[in-house]
């Protein structure tokens, strides 16, 4: 019935495409490249100013920066990939510092249990998020700032300031290297591997993109959304939750707004954006949320070493957010047919 | 083992109600393997609850259910999957940034050594790509990068992979170009030939009877009858759906004193689509645009209402030189446009009917007194849309009440030039009259409307002359009543000589 029962057409697409696989420009290469080219100018700026961006030490402070900022950020790259987000990671990073080191109160035995509780805690924290936004339904905007708040009542009405302390044997996570490389760094490291593992190897990772794709899809095809929803959350808390640990090593001691102070929660979320993730979930990656990570903390290096005005490095830090989601967008500017 | 011709589904006295209303009243249904069973009847039939009954979506109030033979109950979707039960969804169910083989195994990807077997997924997807004679479908590809004909396959694919015995296609040409519905017969003749049994559910009357070798005919929510497609002509078949004739189909014509002033007037108008458009829109008249998909007929209308506007030619509005450079300008001047996708951008899904009726007088018309409430009652109640009242979401509408308050929208602004395209598109015999009907309504009252559409029946039927697009450019015009040959001649590059 319909008018091209004709065959002379040939549009449309269904003719094979070729197995050869470009060179495409995938966010998570546009980050990296980014990254290269923000070191490049970062070099010469500093070299100008008579410094040096790219040496041993310069490095290192980049890899340290990224360190805290990497642990959270990989955890919110799963919960934004399942189409969710985490806005207590900040508060629940000052929170699970406290723990590890109240419980430690400077005892050798206590390192293990300490930093058990303090995941533990964190997973407490997660599981709740992930059943808020899940069994009740809240939109996890509302549900994780909810969570927030009541973090942040608790560490008020509790703490006015650090509290606990570590061991000195336990500190040695927080300043130790293996060779030139901090241990923190490795820690980061294999956590962002073991999230990568997570996301491209196991079912449950598949889940995610699924689940975050398209919802309905998901649970027609038999996936159990909520559950996998749940683990993200479950995770992302984790991972929040030894930044908290390390940070415990680092400052010796607990600290309740150490997260906050940091900004870590919106911090988390630009470097996964930044890293070529959608906010809306279903695409993303480790891979790009680290670039993002080190992107942030690069620009926080150079403008240092430049002594520039921190209110101006905002505005810069904001400018390079919005850009970047910019680009990813225009790219996928709705093509029409017909 | 089941052997072509066995009854694999059966389904006896299914009833089933939402909140107090009816939607099945004792409808049975048998399938058999290797043979393609079509279901047909207006929106509101029935049809999608029967599917979801099917699928497991729905538990049947009443009635039985049996697969092979044996009576069984389903109670979620994954029951009827294991079952051997798949229904390909009119709205694709694919993950597009994800690829072929992890749609395909969604929720049952494959594990070794606690990691997904990547290479076995892919491996098996395309031997169920080869079995089928896919081989064009590569089962590492992101779906976002495949032709809606190759989703469908797809999503074929992903149902034989749970080792469905049963296909349920749920108006599997909607969202197909005219050159895929073929591959999509000859996929079908495929799967039917390998022993699956097909639920066919579809408006065109063609594909059922090309494909079915049974038609059930539902009517809201009851068994009407069940036959042979040897032994139902398409009139017998439209009147046990609606109870009326395929003659009674079409609104008059325009009387030639019907017809108004010159309200749109192109003259060599073009864009990187089209060239040279030279054609003139009056009031009262109908004027059909024809062409294969691709031609460029829904170019033009887009072009027209400032989408993708023309960059050469003029455009002529009431006779005054415009240039529509976005929709905004065109209906200030009066252009209203009915998109071919009607839930893409043609309605806010989760705005009500209210909402989405006054979308356009509220956006576009300033200054000018706000529609009383009994004016929308009145609008919604002209285009007849049958619905839970004015504050339910649209989403929850049939196509056919979809696309009634598409048409309520541009009324509710009071159109003088109205361009529809597809305006029929997937929805039921029953609605499709009844837009046909309201189209021609407005032409009487003196609006002009340019239709694209690429049902020849409905073209030829409701157009008062029609002009053919042929790779761009209008390749001439057929009065009122012109054959199908003389159009797909002109439309196929054929017909030249033709012109009238």
């Amino acid at each position: 019935m319909s008018v091209a029962q004709g065959k002379t057409e040939s549009a449309g697409g269904v003719a094979r495409r070729g197995r050869v696989r470009k060179f495409s420009l995938t966010p998570t290469v546009t980050v990296y490249l980014a990254l290269v080219a923000l070191l490049v100018v970062g070099s010469v700026l500093v070299g100008l100013n008579g410094g040096v961006l790219l040496d041993q030490g310069g490095i290192l402070n980049i890899l340290t920066r990224s360190t805290v900022l990497g642990l959270v950020a990989v955890g919110q790259t799963i919960v934004i990939i399942t189409g969710s987000l985490d806005l207590s990671v900040a508060y629940l990073v000052g929170l699970c510092s406290l723990v590890a080191a109240e419980t430690m109160a400077g005892s050798d035995g206590m390192m293990v249990p300490g930093v058990l509780l303090a995941l533990g805690v964190a997973a407490v924290v997660g599981l709740v998020n992930g059943l808020v936004v899940t069994v009740l339904k809240v939109n996890a905007f509302i549900a994780t700032l909810g969570v927030a708040l009541i973090l942040r009542g608790y560490l008020e009405d509790n703490y006015t300031g650090p509290a606990g302390s570590v061991p000195r044997a336990f500190q040695h996570l927080g300043f130790d290297r293996i060779g030139p490389v901090p241990i923190g760094v490795l820690l980061m490291l294999l956590v962002a591997a073991a999230a990568w593992w997570y996301l491209r190897r196991t079912r449950s990772g598949y889940h995610t993109y699924a689940v975050g794709g398209d919802i309905d899809v998901a649970r027609l095809s038999g996936v159990r959304t909520g559950r996998t929803i749940v683990i993200a959350h479950v995770l992302c808390a984790v991972a929040a939750g030894l930044a908290g640990v390390f940070l415990a090593s680092r400052l010796g001691s607990g600290a309740p707004y150490v997260g906050t102070d940091a900004g870590y929660d919106l911090e988390s979320i630009a470097a996964v954006v930044l890293g070529g993730a959608a906010l809306a979930g279903g695409r993303g990656g480790v891979v790009g949320t680290i670039g993002g990570v080190l992107i942030l903390a690069t620009l926080d290096t150079v403008f240092d070493d430049l002594a520039v005005d921190p209110f101006f490095k905002d505005v810069v830090r904001g400018i390079v957010l919005i850009v970047a989601v910019a680009l990813y967008a225009r790219r996928k500017l709705p093509r029409r047919s017909a | 083992m089941t052997a072509n011709g066995d009854v694999v589904v059966r389904l006896t006295g299914i009833t089933k109600s939402f909140l107090g209303v009816p939607v099945l009243r004792g409808v049975d249904l048998e399938l058999r393997a290797g043979e393609v069973h079509a279901l047909m009847g207006e929106n509101g039939a029935g049809k999608s609850t029967l599917l979801k009954v099917l699928a497991g979506v729905h538990r049947p109030d009443s009635g039985q259910v049996e697969v092979n033979g044996e009576p069984v109950v389903f109670a979620t979707p994954r029951d009827a999957q294991q079952a051997g039960i798949a229904i390909i969804h009119q709205e694709f169910n694919l993950l597009e940034h994800r690829t072929v083989a992890e749609n395909v195994y969604l929720g049952r990807e494959p594990v070794r050594r606690g990691q997904v077997d990547r290479r076995k997924m892919e491996a098996d997807t395309k031997g169920l790509l080869d079995w089928l004679g896919e081989d064009g479908v590569d089962p590492a590809e992101t779906v976002n990068r495949l032709s809606v004909a190759q989703k469908q396959v797809v999503e074929i694919v992903k149902a034989l992979s749970t080792d469905a015995k049963v296909l349920a296609m749920d108006e599997p040409t909607a969202a197909l170009a005219d050159h895929e519905v073929e591959l999509l017969y000859d996929l079908v003749d495929r799967l039917r030939t390998r022993g699956i049994a097909i639920l066919y559910v579809s408006h065109r009357m063609r594909e059922v009877f090309d494909l079915g070798k049974r038609i059930t005919v539902l009517k809201d929510g009851a068994f009407v009858t069940c036959a042979l497609t040897t032994e139902l002509s398409s009139d017998q078949l439209v009147r046990h759906m609606v109870g009326r004739s395929l003659d009674a189909l079409y609104p008059d014509r325009a009387a030639p004193e019907d017809l108004g002033e010159v309200r749109l007037a192109l003259r060599g108008a073009g864009n990187d689509r089209v060239r040279g458009v030279t054609f003139e829109l009056r009031a009262g008249e109908i004027v059909g645009v024809a062409g294969l998909q691709g031609s460029g007929r829904s170019a033009i209308a887009r072009a027209i209402w400032g989408v993708e506007p023309f960059t050469t030619g003029t455009l002529e509005v009431d006779g005054v030189v415009r240039r529509i450079t976005d929709p905004r300008t065109a209906v200030r001047l009066g252009i209203g446009y009915v998109t071919e996708d009607r839930k893409g951008e043609g309605l806010a899904l989760r705005q009500s009917i209210r909402d989405n009726a006054l979308l356009v007088r509220r956006a576009a018309l300033t200054g000018g007194p706000g529609r009383r409430k009994s004016d929308l009652g009145e609008l919604l109640r002209s285009v007849a849309v049958v619905g839970r009242g004015e504050h339910q979401e649209v989403r929850y509408l049939s196509g056919g009440n979809q696309q009634k308050v598409v048409l309520a929208k541009w009324l509710a602004v009071g159109p003088r030039v109205l361009v529809v395209d597809e305006p029929t598109r997937g929805i039921d015999v029953g609605a499709k009259q009844a837009v046909h009907r309201l189209l021609r309504d407005l032409a009487r009252n003196g609006v002009a409307i340019l239709m694209v559409s690429s049902e020849l029946p409905e073209l030829i039927g409701m157009s008062d002359r029609i002009l053919v697009v042929h790779e761009g450019a209008i390749a001439g015009e057929l009065p009122a009543g012109a054959g199908e040959e003389a159009v797909m001649g002109l439309a196929t590059g054929h017909g030249r000589g033709e012109v009238a």
